[in-house]
């Protein structure tokens, strides 16, 4: 049986998965409930200065029928008295020892932070988060995402924080900024025991086409929100990535944003997160999935052969190149399985009209066929076929061949000009510009619309 | 044993005859629309009679764009709601969506595409309207698919358009001969009501048309004149006895089912003679009537059946019992059924052969005859030049619908020999082009 348990820059707990800093951790109703259900940690819903909130509050991403592929709120920090959750804090601690409680705290003032880090350690709490990502509110009153985006202002308050903290801090970083190690080396260089990332993404989910405003409505009227849940998951995963690669940050990593499956929270480990944490998920299914994403996480280590999960901590890192880097090479082109293809033709019509003609029908079925010469390896018809391995990249060089970009640009053997031989090999033909008029109007153009084109007789013969 | 009580009440009837395709909830019609794939070229689109755009309505639907979606199936197809209710979406559209490649259910065409039409016509959203006037009358005969259809599309190319209807209410076999839980009169008549509301066609109800007078008065007031005038009564069998009282046609029987509805009396033990779907109709019928023991009996194998094999399974799922190579030689009885007299049957050399000495009497108290409708060729044949083919046919340009005799065009069960109503209402519409090209030439 594998490991699963973490120590996490100090902080120690029975699984690697904690609800994040949000509304399912308000409480210590729901922190009991959720350690009850086999949750390892909880960053506690942050703390800091009183705050009003508005009704409504959230909004979402439907995509056809799933709900919540995107989530976005509108909602501040807790707006529970500060003794009620110190209070509560304890309680949890005393009945759950060996679980992670985090306080995930934002105030303003050094005295403040002096203040309510000796709160919270007082109360038991095995650690501390900085909120500096909320990215609506509470950054109007200069805390938040105001102090995320100003890489000095954060390294000030970490320090701050660091002056009086006994026990790991934490700093939760905003993803509103175009070089996510920027606030990462400077939590660094405030003396911060770990990062996390990311908090959510500023965003506006929806207009309301009636009312003319933004979701979620508050009175006719909206604001730009902050953005989770299995949406921003790549954009996590990529700021994850630029952090664990970057060699000066060197620091453990909780990884957050889009996690709501075992494959999710693996994902982020392998690309260098030694913690997750969860909070659409949770607030759309309840603390109840954590048993299948324990059970997961388990079963993949156990197939992997991974014994802790350190094992797995960044084994997709040296994977992660820069573009230049990439072997040139390195041949695949599509092949259809025609026994397993239920002629959807979307991936004809894909690569007709959004890549490069490389597939054609086929009289008799309707099995489309690849043009081997004229396929670039793209992907893109294997990810529109809704056939499970019915279209594969199947490779054509024989893998004994290696250059990258890098290595030719060193060598001095890049295309200068279009006409030049050494950018060959990946031009592919096209068609004639108006071969593409009136092409396959018939398919196009339903049923007895065809009918009602000059020559309907001769139509008619056809069908 | 009769799986059905005998229904006394409205709602007792709709019981018994709940609906095989009930209307879609919104989270039902989002659900399942978000399923299709969007296909190119659909397949779901070329097995449709009437070429509705099937993905593209259903994109609506998902996209919240009801009312459009509404619009893709009207415009292709006038009984778009009765349609996605009555068709044999098993063989059609259904039958050749992609998924059914994969083993998981096709996309519940019919379904979405009444649940769109549902819609406008509860909200009475009106979504098309007459054509700027051309001064061309047409008169159209029979107000089934096929010659509503007609009417709405000539209509809207703006012709003047009477419609003759020999019985009281529109919509021909749709509400006098499909199957009641299949489409209720409501929703049948619903539909009816939407079109004449949008296109404003006259009907005259109660209007047969049928003496050579009443022909020559149509040739001498219109333009044109569309001919969808359907099939007619049960063809006789021609065996001793059939004029015993119980002894009924299977239309006839139909008839009287969609009209009287729980009031309609049926046998405790019924015989159904045929092997189509208007038998597979008339057995299942019964038995939700209530008659304890229901037989269906064929001339041939189970395999040879007309019928779909989901009409068989459908009735068999009522209780209907099967009874093949028998041939019905006698309808015995005093005055009322009391059996049929059968012989058993084998194929020899592709043909029907009895079997001698087989002979056995199958009591029952009510015989349905669901042999066929017999085409209505002494009518038709009032009318100069029109041909019909060996089988009694209309004799018309698929294309354009015009028959040998230039100012008639036909459509429908008329001219095809009995199909489906999307056959109709597509070629009823389809005629309106050929009448508009004929008259505007
Ligand atoms: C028992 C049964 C069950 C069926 N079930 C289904 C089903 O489930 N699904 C499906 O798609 N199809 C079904 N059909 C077939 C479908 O009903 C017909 O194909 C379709 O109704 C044909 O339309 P039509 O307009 O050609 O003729 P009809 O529907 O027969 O309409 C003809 C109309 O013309 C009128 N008329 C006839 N002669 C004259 C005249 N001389 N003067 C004035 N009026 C006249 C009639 O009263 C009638 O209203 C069924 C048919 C039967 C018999
Ligand atoms: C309603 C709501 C309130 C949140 N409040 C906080 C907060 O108080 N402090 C904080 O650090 N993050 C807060 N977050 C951000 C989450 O902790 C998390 O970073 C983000 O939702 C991305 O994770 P996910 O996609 O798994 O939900 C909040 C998120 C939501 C949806
Ligand atoms: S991989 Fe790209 S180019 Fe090749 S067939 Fe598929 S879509 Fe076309
Ligand atoms: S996308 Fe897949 S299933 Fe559809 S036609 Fe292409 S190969 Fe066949
Ligand atoms: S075949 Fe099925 S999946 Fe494809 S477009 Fe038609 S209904 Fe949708």
């Amino acid at each position: 049986m594998p490991d699963l348990s973490i120590n996490f820059a100090g902080i120690k707990s029975p699984n690697p998965f904690w609800l994040a800093s949000a509304p399912p951790t308000n409480s210590g109703y729901q922190v009991m409930k959720a350690f009850d259900a086999g949750w390892g940690g909880a960053v506690w819903k942050t703390l800091g200065v009183p705050v009003v909130n508005v009704s409504s509050r959230y909004g979402s991403v439907n995509y056809r029928d799933k709900r919540m592929m995107g989530f976005n709120n509108i909602e501040l920090i807790s707006d529970r008295p500060l003794a009620d959750n110190l209070r509560e804090i304890e309680e949890v601690k005393k009945r759950f020892p060996h679980h992670a409680v985090i306080a995930s705290l934002m105030v303003q003032s050094r005295q403040e932070w002096h203040d309510i880090v000796r709160d919270v350690t007082n109360a038991g709490s095995d650690g501390i988060e900085l909120n500096f990502g909320c990215p609506h509110g509470m950054c109007e009153r200069g805390m938040g995402s105001a102090v995320g985006q100003e890489p000095e202002v954060l390294q000030t308050i970490v320090e701050w924080v660091m002056e009086v903290a006994r026990i790991p801090v934490i700093v939760k970083l905003t993803p509103n900024i175009s070089d996510i190690t920027e606030p990462a080396l400077a939590a660094r260089r405030g003396g911060a025991n770990a990062i996390s990332l990311i908090n959510t993404i500023q965003s506006i989910v929806g207009v309301d086409l009636d009312l003319f405003a933004p979701y979620p409505i508050v009175d006719g009227k909206g604001s730009n929100g902050g953005y989770c849940g299995p949406a921003v998951k790549p954009i996590a995963l990529n700021m994850v990535k630029n952090c664990a690669q970057h060699p000066d940050v060197r620091l453990p990593i909780s990884g957050i944003g889009g996690i709501e499956t075992w494959r999710d929270a693996v994902e982020h480990i392998l690309l260098g997160a030694s913690s997750v944490q969860v909070c659409t998920a949770a607030m759309h299914y309840g603390f109840g999935i954590i048993r299948e994403m324990t059970s997961g996480l388990e079963q993949y280590m156990t197939e992997k052969g991974f014994h802790t999960i350190d094992d797995m901590v960044g084994r997709a890192l040296p994977n992660v190149k820069h573009w230049e880097d990439l072997n040139l090479q390195y041949k695949v082109t599509a092949s259809i399985n025609p026994d397993k293809c239920i002629g959807c033709q979307l991936c004809y019509t894909a690569c007709e009209d959004g890549a490069h003609q490389a597939i054609r029908l086929q009289p008799g079925t309707r099995t489309p066929e690849i043009i081997d010469e004229n396929c670039v390896g793209c992907n893109l018809c294997s990810l529109v076929c809704p056939v499970e391995q019915c279209i594969t990249m199947e490779r054509r060089d024989d893998g004994t061949q290696h250059q990258t970009w890098k290595e030719r640009t060193a060598a001095d053997d890049i295309p200068t000009t279009f006409n030049d031989e050494r950018a060959g090999g990946r031009h592919h033909w096209v068609p004639e510009p108006a071969a593409a008029l009136g092409k396959e109007k018939e398919k196009t153009l339903p049923g007895k619309a065809r009918l009602y084109t000059p020559e309907p007789e001769k139509q008619v013969v056809n069908e | 044993m009769a799986e059905y009580a005998t229904p006394t009440t409205e709602q007792e009837f709709a019981g018994n005859f709940a609906q095989l395709k009930p209307l879609m909830s919104n989270s039902e019609a989002l659900l399942e629309s978000s399923r299709c794939l969007f296909c190119f070229d659909a397949p779901c689109i070329k097995a449709c009679p009437s070429g509705i755009d099937i993905p593209l309505f259903i994109r609506q639907i998902n996209s919240g764009n009801a009312t459009g979606a509404a619009r893709t199936i009207y415009e292709a197809n006038y009984f778009g709601n009765a349609c996605g209710k009555v068709c044999p979406t098993e063989v059609l559209c259904e039958g050749s969506c992609v998924y059914t490649a994969t083993g998981a259910k096709p996309i519940e065409i019919g379904r979405l595409q009444s649940h769109a039409t549902r819609k406008v016509m509860d909200q009475g959203k009106h979504l098309f309207q007459p054509g700027a006037a051309t001064g061309f009358r047409v008169a159209v005969v029979g107000a089934g698919p096929a010659g509503i259809s007609c009417a709405c599309e000539l209509r809207k190319l703006g012709h003047e358009v009477e419609v003759f209807e020999a019985r009281s209410q529109p919509s021909g076999l749709t509400l006098y001969g499909v199957a009641p839980y299949k489409i209720t009169n409501e929703e049948t008549l619903a539909e009816m009501a939407y079109l004449e509301a949008q296109f404003g066609f006259q009907v005259h109800y109660n209007h047969l048309i049928s003496t050579r007078a009443d022909l020559e008065k149509l040739e001498n007031e219109y333009d044109a004149i569309f001919l969808g005038i359907g099939l007619g009564h049960t063809s006789a069998l021609g065996l001793p006895g059939e004029e015993r009282e119980n002894c009924v046609g299977a239309v006839e029987f139909i008839e009287q089912l969609r009209i009287r509805q729980e009031q309609t009396a049926v046998g405790r033990k019924v015989v159904v003679l045929g092997g189509g779907n208007t038998a597979m109709d008339a057995a299942s019928e019964s038995a939700r009537l209530g008659a304890e023991r229901v037989v269906l009996a064929y001339r041939r194998g189970k395999e040879e059946m007309g019928a779909y094999e989901f009409e068989y399974d459908l009735a068999k799922g009522v209780g209907v019992q099967g009874l093949f190579n028998v041939a019905p030689l006698e309808i015995l009885g005093n005055g009322k059924v009391e059996g049929v007299k059968f012989v058993r049957t084998a194929v020899l050399n592709g043909q029907v052969q009895p079997v001698p000495g087989s002979e056995f009497v199958e009591p029952c108290d009510m015989v349905i005859k669901a042999t066929g409708q017999a085409k209505q060729t002494s009518f038709l044949h009032l009318i100069p030049e029109l041909q019909l083919d060996g089988k009694g046919r209309i004799v018309f340009n698929p294309g354009t619908g015009q028959t040998t005799n230039p100012r008639y065009f036909a459509a429908g069960d008329a001219a095809n020999g009995g199909a489906e109503v999307v056959n109709a209402a597509a070629d009823g519409k389809a005629a309106a082009h050929g009448i508009h090209t004929f008259l505007t030439r």
